[in-house]
């Protein structure tokens, strides 16, 4: 693991905890999970919460493609319209819209984030796939969970836990949106 | 970009980015539609008041169902069951309803400039429905978003607005946003029915239906009023059906790929023959389904934030 301590453009101390090849062992350890956790192939789509989670969902779908031969349907969740935080937040978030082309009901849908945190995301990601109708099961995957949940929500597959404080921040950095895949691990100058 | 306006009067003092925003956050509001739920939670808790001073049903039950699929309170209040009728002023009327906490009026009145008004005399939100012969940003939205689908491109389409011009808030609201979007707008209607100073509005003026039809991406007919104007300003419903309707055969003159566009309702025989509003050039359904994407993006973008109050 790369322990170099950078300081970011924000003038915080930034450490990566995944490189690019601890991401991918863990993408594929999370699928192979699925695989063993789905006996009934034929009923699992995935769905990503956007945007880093669509990613995840793209990348753990190749890997199922590349081991078992068969594709999965796949959907990407924008939880924004859910958020219930909406009428807090500074700015007027943009819309990046759903696009769930399958239907939902009877599956067991894989729903997949990048980082879990107080819950609320996912919280308000199960709102929304009900809405598409009534799934048999939802298990809940993240890459990183960061801890500090608000909510009684908990993770079926986790790729690693991060224990964390509330001023220190997790960046997933992912190839498709940000050119490199790392994660790291953003502290306060004083806090290192 | 974002949209951070209070208020929807008209789309002439809104910039191309901002009416560019609005169609994108439509844009994703129209898989809501197509739900099983056709609904999401956001505006939970909001009050949006219908406040209809002049007859409508369609627009009334476009924003209606735009504010119901975004969870929002959606009350529907008429001038026939109004104290407007009763001599109660329309500020007075507007600020009754504002102290039930409601948040966002949507506002339809036979008057132009009286939205505005509205707007400038409340803390709730105000969307324009439609004010006289002003404008109808909604409706002009809808439209474009309707083009956008099928042309990709705004930047150099040749639009045809054929009709009543004059009195056409929709013809105006259009014309403001396409000139903004790079759009070339030809207008064509009766000598009577025409603006007698056009230059401000900067279009092509015609002098034949076949001059504003040729090389046409979109040909926008505009309804008659035949309950207003027609008895005043027209001789006949035949001739003007002659001279200014349109048909399959006069749509030949338009691009191959021309769409045939109506705000609705159609005086089916007098703006627009069967043949044309029912071929597979006319969009004009489709102008109906992107009517409630849109007003639930301008519910939307309006409606999560009170702060103002």
């Amino acid at each position: 693991m790369n322990n170099n301590n950078e300081k970011s453009e924000t003038g915080k101390i930034e450490k990566e905890i995944l490189n690019k090849h601890e991401l991918d062992s863990i993408i594929t350890r999370i699928t192979f999970q699925i695989l063993e956790k789905c006996s009934n192939f034929e009923n699992i789509a995935l769905i990503g919460i956007k945007r880093r989670g669509a990613i995840l969902a793209d990348r753990i779908n190749d890997k199922i493609k590349d081991h078992s031969g068969k594709k999965v349907p796949v959907g990407y969740l924008d939880i924004t319209l859910y958020r219930d935080d909406l009428t807090e937040i500074a700015d007027y978030p943009l819309l990046s819209g759903t696009e769930i082309d399958f239907r939902v009901k009877g599956k067991n849908i894989i729903l997949i984030d990048d980082v879990i945190f107080t819950g609320r995301t996912v919280r308000s990601a199960l709102d929304a796939i009900i809405d598409f109708g009534r799934p048999e099961k939802i298990i809940l995957t993240c890459l990183i969970d960061r801890g500090h949940r608000e909510l009684p929500i908990q993770a079926d597959f986790t790729g690693k836990y991060v224990p964390t404080s509330l001023d220190e921040k997790i960046n997933v950095k992912l190839r498709e949106l940000d050119e490199v895949d790392s994660v790291s691990i953003e502290k306060n100058e004083d806090g290192v | 970009m974002s949209f951070k306006r209070k208020d929807l009067v008209g789309l002439k003092d809104l910039s191309a980015e901002e009416i560019l925003f609005i169609l994108g956050t439509a844009e994703k509001f129209k898989e809501i539609g197509k739900r099983d739920v056709k609904k999401v939670p956001t505006l939970k808790g909001r009050t949006v008041v219908n406040l209809f001073f002049e007859p409508s049903t369609r627009t009334r039950t476009s924003f209606e169902i735009a504010g119901k699929r975004l969870s929002a309170d959606t009350i529907n209040f008429s001038s026939s069951s109004s104290s407007t009728s009763k001599g109660e002023t329309l500020i007075d009327t507007v600020k009754n309803i504002e102290s039930m906490n409601t948040d966002v009026f949507v506002v339809r009145h036979a008057f132009s400039g009286s939205v505005k008004f509205i707007a400038e005399n409340t803390c709730a939100r105000v969307v324009n429905a439609g004010d006289g012969t002003n404008e109808h940003p909604t409706q002009a939205l809808l439209d474009l978003l309707t083009i956008k689908e099928h042309k990709k491109d705004f930047a150099n389409l040749n639009v045809a607005i054929i009709g009543d011009i004059t009195h056409s808030r929709v013809a105006r609201s259009n014309i403001w946003a396409m000139q903004k979007l790079g759009m070339n707008i030809k207008l064509f209607g009766p000598k009577t029915m025409m603006p007698a100073h056009p230059e401000p509005f900067g279009c092509k003026i015609c002098s034949s239906i076949e001059e504003a039809l040729e090389n046409t991406d979109v040909v926008m007919m505009l309804r008659i009023q035949m309950e207003r104007q027609s008895k005043t300003l027209l001789p006949s419903v035949k001739e003007y059906s002659r001279l200014y309707g349109l048909n399959a055969e006069k749509m030949k003159l338009a691009k191959k790929d021309a769409l045939i566009m109506h705000p609705g309702p159609i005086n089916r025989g007098v703006e627009l023959a069967s043949n044309a509003a029912d071929s597979a050039q006319s969009v004009i359904l489709e102008q109906v389904e992107n009517g409630v994407a849109v007003r639930m993006a301008v519910l939307y973008l309006l409606g999560i934030k009170t702060e103002v109050k």
